[in-house]
């Protein structure tokens, strides 16, 4: 099953998402990762910015087409469901 | 209410600087995030769904003006313009950055505030009777007592790593409405046959994934031998308490494999120890000391007068008024609960308006409820309109205190990085449900208590009606509790059976509350009609008309 990477930045708490080496706060643009090798290199990879204390709690997530598979997931790339007007669905 | 003296402000601002130093630190990457996280829980940071929160204490719920004036500045300088009341009477902030934190407490401390016993192993902030000192059932403000183990449990370092986070509630009434019998230890105030006014001490309550009812372990302890007989509990705890599993640390888990009559007994011979090392008595000039900090204003000389009854004055009164202990006054519940919205939620315009209110009507204080509302404690029967009308502009006038709106619901999914299933939404259904005042006043107290997981923060396992979020393989399902209650009638809710859906959930709540008002007996509440009948009837209609098979 295809996978996300996510972690929070260090200074300010940000829910971001990995993309090619890098990290967007944007689900959208973070990067489908299609197979469990590509899940694990790039879980591996991200423990750089861990060792460099940009980002806490790496972890990967499954996805069900392009969303994530678990509602968890959902309201923590888009924000509260009870307050749209909150987290990153408030800015899209 | 209390004053820090010299060694607390001291303490609170040493605190302060410290985590501002271990922040420094954690950015410039001196210290990791294994080696910073104990320093963030000790001061109520945690790393939550979508951010940090970070949780604010409120000793035994008790808030000034100025204090609500300086949580509605957090509110909109470092966070998103609201904070959430919790059921430990704190209040929590969703959105604040880490680089901040260290000013938010700075602020914090400008007016006595700070974040310190809200996470971790340790002595959590206390909790009291939010009609604490306006009961009219009250033979003891149970405040100073809080404030005394508040001083004593505050860096004690003896209980600085204990096997698990430990919860103390106090109460001086007769009418339990601080949860007594749910804490790891709880004060109860009492009255001897002799007269003479001491302490009953009740361990090993609790909720969570394995819920059990406290029970005494000392019926009289004499007013002087409190921290004495406290310190014998925890050091009791201390010492055999679990440290090899997360989930069987609580002292409540050692209560029962004891048993009630050898956690007395051990009990007692640590107190009879610490009583002869000769230390550890509160004296009176102190308990004096600290009793003055929390001397009732001085009330008029008033005259009870018939309260309003008519219009939406009158059906503000009849819910979220009480009987004050002084004549001519009443305690007024400030609902946390509009229909719709999020539960112990409150704006910092809200907050500045309820400080503006304090300010023009001279009230002192205010308290935080653990069922998430807030009380002004001392109101004049003859300013209840014009408190109302204030309220009403604050959309804080929701007048439905103790009826079936009046949900205790934790964060749930929403926000909360433990939670199984959402339960905000859930909350905001049953309450757009039976939004009827009508129908709520002729349901009559009915507590609807929820929680997203098996943590029990929303207090399911004491709603007469409990709700539990659970997740079954990435769906949120919703099981039902009945006939639980966190007053001096405690009990643990029946699980009815397997979880209903979503879009289920509110319906089988609405079948099983018609079916009580169709078979209660005249004066029987809710529990009554299920204490009376029992799960059976209940779950039979529950289930009846479930259009989905449950899971």
């Amino acid at each position: 099953m295809a996978q996300k990477l996510t972690a929070n930045r260090l200074i300010d708490g940000t829910v971001l998402y990995w993309r090619a080496g890098e990290w967007t706060e944007s689900f959208a643009e973070g990067e489908v990762l299609a197979s469990e090798d590509a899940a694990k290199a790039a879980l591996a990879a991200a423990q750089d910015f861990v060792a460099r204390n940009l980002v806490v709690g790496t972890y990967l997530f499954e996805l069900k087409g392009e969303a994530p598979l678990k509602e968890r997931e959902i309201i923590r790339a888009f924000g509260p469901s009870v307050r749209p007007d909150l987290g990153k669905q408030a800015v899209r | 209410m209390y004053r820090y003296d010299e060694f607390d402000a001291a303490f609170v601002r040493e605190r302060t600087e410290q985590f501002r130093y271990q922040v420094e630190r954690r950015l410039k990457g001196e210290l990791n995030e294994d080696q910073f996280k104990p320093f963030r829980l000790m001061n109520g940071l945690y790393l939550q769904l979508h951010a940090y929160m970070l949780r604010v204490a409120v000793p035994y719920g008790t808030l000034s003006a100025p204090q609500l004036k300086m949580l509605a500045h957090i509110a909109r300088k470092y966070d998103k313009g609201y904070g959430h009341i919790t059921t430990r009477q704190n209040i929590q902030y969703n959105w604040p950055k880490l680089k901040d934190v260290p000013d938010i407490l700075a602020d914090l401390a400008t007016v006595e505030m700070h974040a310190i016993q809200t996470s971790g192993n340790c002595i959590r902030n206390v909790t009291a009777d939010h009609f604490a000192g306006a009961a009219a059932d009250e033979i003891e403000d149970p405040r100073p007592v809080a404030e005394i183990v508040r001083q004593w449990s505050s860096l004690h370092p003896e209980f600085a790593f204990l096997p698990r986070k430990f919860k103390v509630a106090v109460s001086g009434a007769a009418h339990d409405r601080a949860a007594l019998k749910f804490h790891d230890l709880a004060i109860e105030i009492v009255k001897n046959d002799e007269g003479r006014i001491g302490y009953r001490i009740l361990v090993g309550g609790g909720m969570g994934r394995t819920p059990y009812i406290g029970y005494a372990v000392g019926d009289f302890v004499e007013k002087p031998d409190l921290l004495a007989f406290l310190e014998a509990v925890l050091r009791v705890y201390n010492e055999n308490g679990r440290r090899d599993n997360i989930y069987k640390a609580r002292i409540k888990v050692l209560a029962q494999s004891l048993g009630q009559t050898e956690m007395r007994e051990r009990v007692v011979r640590e107190f009879i120890e610490i009583k002869r090392a000769g230390t550890l008595q509160v004296p009176q000039e102190e308990r004096a000391r600290i009793e003055a900090y929390f001397a009732p204003p001085a009330f008029e000389a008033l005259n009870d007068a018939p309260l309003p009854t008519e219009g939406a004055l009158g059906q503000w009164v009849a819910s979220n008024v009480h009987k004050h202990r002084a004549p001519g006054y009443a305690i007024a519940t400030l609902s946390l609960k509009p229909i719709g919205g999020v539960p112990g939620d409150i704006s910092h315009e809200q907050l500045d308006g309820v400080a503006q209110l304090m300010d023009d009507f001279g009230y002192a204080e205010i308290r935080t409820s653990h069922e998430q509302n807030l009380v002004l404690p001392h109101v004049k029967q003859s300013d209840l309109p014009a408190v109302f009308a204030r309220l009403k502009a604050l959309g804080l006038a929701t007048p439905n205190a103790g009826l079936i709106t009046d949900i205790i619901c934790c964060p749930g999914l929403d926000y909360c990085d433990l939670a199984n299933a959402r339960s905000i939404p859930i909350a905001q259904k049953i309450a757009e449900r039976f939004a009827d005042l009508e129908r709520q006043h002729a349901i009559g107290e009915l507590k609807i208590k929820m929680s997203g997981c098996i943590n029990a923060c929303g207090h399911h396992h004491t709603g007469h009606i409990g709700i539990l979020g659970v997740d079954k393989k990435g769906v949120e399902f919703y099981q039902l509790q009945l006939g639980g209650s966190a007053t001096e009638d405690a009990a643990i809710g029946e699980i009815m059976g397997p979880g209903f859906g979503e879009n289920e959930i509110v319906y089988a709540v609405e079948r099983v509350v018609d079916l009580y008002v169709k078979l209660r007996q005249p004066g029987e509440r809710f529990l009554d009609t299920y204490r009376r009948l029992g799960m059976e009837p209940f779950k039979n209609i529950a289930y009846q008309e479930q259009l989905h098979a449950a899971h």
